[in-house]
Formats: structure tokens, C-alpha cells, sequence
């Protein structure tokens, strides 16, 4: 038997109120299959499934709010039978109090979510599980959900996720320069033989370039969980956007280095365009191995980000001016960019982080080998 | 199509991309820029809706001259003719 729980949805939300099933007991699902949805402070997200398996059980309730790492579902693995007449709960762990408490309400303890070590129920379990639960339709409003409630809460977890940064993470930072004449007048040629629909943006061009260069200073990738680093196989970039409504996500564009240009392109504006609807995938959520953010369109020179946690690092890039540029004894005109770098000292040193920016500046420096 | 269709039009690809924007309460001969708030993504996926709203192809070098609502209107009425 699988237990299938909530997945990490990010370092700043610890947890999330189920507003559907997409899947019934007895049906199939695939890895990768997204089989609930999940409304948190930041958008709905789409919950996936990483077992191939039969749905066995649905534990969690509709309008229930449950935190990270909850058993949601139990799922029969390819090939298990299912347990012959064994309650699913038989070998469930309730402390007595609860057990009087759920006798007293009646309530059936199979149907209560234990919260205590190894899924024990508690008497704040049987507690909950007694409230009534909201009834959510798909289209319902519930009180929490208004957009000014919802706001609020999107505070409440960037607040919680960068107040944590700045207490445990020693930041240092970093900044350079970088000529973009040769990657804008590359980007110029190549979007004029294309049609408007697959143009490319110089977003695209940064973000590749950051996946790139941390392959040379793996210490900027990969998290930091507790008390050590584990660099990470690929480069899925945590890209900041920002929410209409206020707030921001930075969902991940997963292994942005090994796509091209005009892939990296079409994704980036699919993970734009849903988190902007408010509909992300807990993958996207949970895995981004570095952050980038891009306030150039905003108009600012530079900027020195937060790193999100577990996270180590968080490249920031500016606006795109046009700048005096002495080279070889000669004053010319040159578009250029701020790059930024926000990394862990804990992880890191300045050096490494140097370097990290020399090479990012090369590689914008040959935009045909992006 | 009328310059009254053709803004329209442009107005509805605007709030398609950023919904909060109020028809109203946009300055005509003002730049668009200034008064919506549109990264380059946005106004990539304006600019891609007036494509497949009036079928036209709009080069990146003319989106220097897509400036206010009302360049906007005369610049796509010159091409839709």
C-alpha cells in the first residue's frame, strides 16, 4: 500500500485546503497524473501523483484544510491486491482521550486524519474532524478565499518564507555589469524571420544563461536542509513572477539547461500565463533549485533579491540601458544590464560567487551558443 | 472594420492580459505603458493578440511605434486596409 500525502508546495506554505479529487477508489493513475487540487494562499494548485498505482482510499475531505506531508489517499501499488476486509485504520494509532472524545461524538475514526507521530490521532485530531467542514462547490467563495483574505494570507507566507531567509540565511552579494549588445542584436535578427507567436524575449536568454553558468559553480543549485547542501542534478529555475493581484510565486521551469531557446520560450510562458490563472502544479511549487528575477521590466537598475529557502542562491537582473562603454582605449554606446547575485555564505564564498557571474556574462556574451 | 471596431478590439486584447484595466479610464494619446502595468510577457501576449485578432503581422521593429491607444488604433487600421 502507497501512501500518497501532500507534497511540499514550497518553504512558504505549510499547508493546504483540498477543493478537489480528480480521481475515485478503484481508478488507475499515472505518475505525473495530477489527482487533486489544493487551494493554498498562493493559487490553486494542481496536486501530483508520483506513484503509478490504484486508488485504494480517499482520506482527505473535500474543504478540508491539511497540512504538508498528511496522508491524503492510500494507493495499491501495480499489482497489490486489495486487503482483504482489513479496515484501512485497523492498525491506526488513536491515544485514548481521542478515542472517548470520537465515542462521544460518534464520530468514525476512520474517517479522522492523524496529525501525531506516525499518523497517530490526537484529540485536536478528532476535534477537527468534528468541526464542520465547509462544503465547497468547484465555483464556491469560501470566507477565506475572498481576493483581499487571500491577499493577506499570500503576505502572511512571504513573510514567514524571507523572514526566515534573513534569519538563518548569511547573504552576501554581488554585482556586475554586463554588455547585452551582442545577445540583443542576436535576439533582433532572430525574431525578425519569425512570426510574432514565436518571438523569443531577452528573459529567455537570461534564464538559459543562468541554467548554463551553474554548471560551473554547482554551489549556487541545490538546497540547503538540515545543516548541509546537497547541490542538485539539473537546473530548475524558480522564476519570480509577479500576481496581478499582488504577491508573487516562483514557480519552477524544470531542467531550463538542457531545453533550447524556443522550448525554454514556450514554457516559460505557459508557467507565466498559469500562474497568473492561479493554476500551478505542486512540482512546479516544491523543486526550484535557484530563483531569478527579472524587475527590469519595472524599470530599476538593479536588484539584490531574497533567497527563498532551502534555496541558496537567487540571481536578480535589471533594466536593459543604454550605457557609456570603454573598450580598447575607445568610448562607445552600449545596452548592458545590472546582473545580481544574492548567495548562502554558508555554502559559498565570494569567489565562487565571482565566478559565477564572469561566467554568466560570457555566456550572454555568445548568445548563438544558448 | 471602422476605427471604433479596430479599438475596440484593441481594448479587448489589453483587458485579456491585464483585466483590471478599465476602458474608461485610459488615456488615448497617452503611452499605454505608463498607465497599464505590462511586463514584457504581457505586452508580448498583447502584441500576439492583435495579431490573431485583426490578422496582421506586426514586425518587432514597429513595436516602437505602438505607443499610445490611439497609435496603436492607427497603426493596425493602416494595416488591416
Amino acid at each position: 500500500m502507497i501512501e500518497f500525502k501532500l507534497p511540499s508546495l514550497g518553504s512558504d506554505m505549510d499547508d493546504g485546503k483540498l477543493i478537489a479529487w480528480h480521481v475515485r477508489p478503484g481508478d488507475a493513475v499515472k505518475k505525473g497524473q495530477v489527482i487533486a487540487v489544493v487551494d493554498t494562499s498562493k493559487a490553486a494548485i494542481d496536486i501530483e501523483c508520483w506513484h503509478d498505482g490504484v486508488v485504494h482510499e480517499l482520506i482527505t475531505e473535500l474543504g478540508q484544510t491539511i497540512p504538508v506531508g498528511t496522508v491524503m489517499a492510500r494507493l495499491l501499488a501495480p499489482g497489490e491486491a486489495a486487503p482483504v476486509g482489513a479496515a484501512p485504520t485497523s492498525r491506526q494509532r488513536v491515544s485514548p482521550a481521542a478515542r472517548q472524545r470520537a465515542a462521544e461524538l460518534g464520530l468514525d475514526l476512520a474517517h479522522v486524519v492523524g496529525t501525531g507521530p506516525q499518523g497517530a490521532i490526537g484529540l485536536e485530531d478528532v476535534e477537527r474532524a468534528a468541526a464542520p467542514a465547509p462544503k465547497p462547490a468547484a465555483s464556491a467563495v469560501s470566507a477565506a478565499s475572498t481576493p483581499a483574505d487571500r491577499a493577506a494570507e499570500m503576505r502572511k507566507s512571504i513573510a514567514a518564507a524571507m523572514g526566515r531567509s534573513k534569519r538563518e540565511i548569511p547573504h552576501y552579494y554581488l554585482s556586475e555589469t554586463v554588455p547585452m549588445g551582442r545577445a540583443l542584436e542576436w535576439l533582433r535578427t532572430a525574431n525578425a524571420q519569425r512570426p510574432v507567436t514565436t518571438r523569443l524575449l531577452p528573459a529567455v536568454l537570461l534564464l538559459k544563461a543562468v541554467a548554463l553558468a551553474v554548471r560551473d559553480c554547482p554551489e549556487m543549485n541545490g538546497l540547503f536542509v538540515d545543516g548541509a547542501f546537497t547541490p542538485a542534478a539539473a537546473a530548475h529555475i524558480g522564476v519570480a513572477i509577479s500576481l496581478r493581484q499582488g504577491g508573487l510565486a516562483a514557480p519552477a521551469l524544470h531542467d531550463a539547461g538542457s531545453k533550447g531557446l524556443d522550448e525554454l520560450m514556450r514554457d516559460l510562458a505557459d508557467l507565466v500565463k498559469r500562474c497568473r490563472a492561479g493554476s500551478l502544479r505542486s512540482s512546479e511549487m516544491s523543486d526550484p533549485t535557484i530563483t531569478v528575477t527579472n524587475l527590469g521590466d519595472q524599470g530599476v537598475e538593479s536588484v539584490f533579491g531574497v533567497i527563498y529557502p532551502p534555496q541558496v542562491a537567487l540571481v536578480g537582473f535589471g533594466r536593459v540601458t543604454e550605457r557609456p562603454w570603454a573598450e580598447a582605449g575607445r568610448v562607445t554606446v552600449m545596452p548592458a544590464l545590472t546582473a545580481s547575485l544574492s548567495a548562502d555564505h554558508r555554502v559559498s564564498d565570494g569567489h565562487r560567487g565571482a565566478l559565477f557571474l564572469a561566467r554568466l556574462r560570457d555566456l550572454l556574451q555568445r548568445p548563438e551558443e544558448l | 472594420m471602422t476605427p471604433q471596431d479596430i479599438r475596440a478590439g484593441v481594448i479587448d486584447a489589453i483587458r485579456n492580459i491585464a483585466p483590471e484595466v478599465e476602458a474608461d479610464a485610459l488615456v488615448a494619446d497617452r503611452p499605454l505603458r505608463s498607465q497599464v502595468d505590462l511586463d514584457s510577457m504581457d505586452w508580448l501576449n498583447v502584441i500576439v493578440g492583435f495579431h490573431e485578432r485583426f490578422g496582421v503581422d506586426i514586425p518587432e521593429a514597429d513595436y516602437a511605434k505602438l505607443t499610445s491607444l490611439d497609435a496603436i488604433v492607427a497603426y493596425l487600421a493602416a494595416k488591416v486596409e
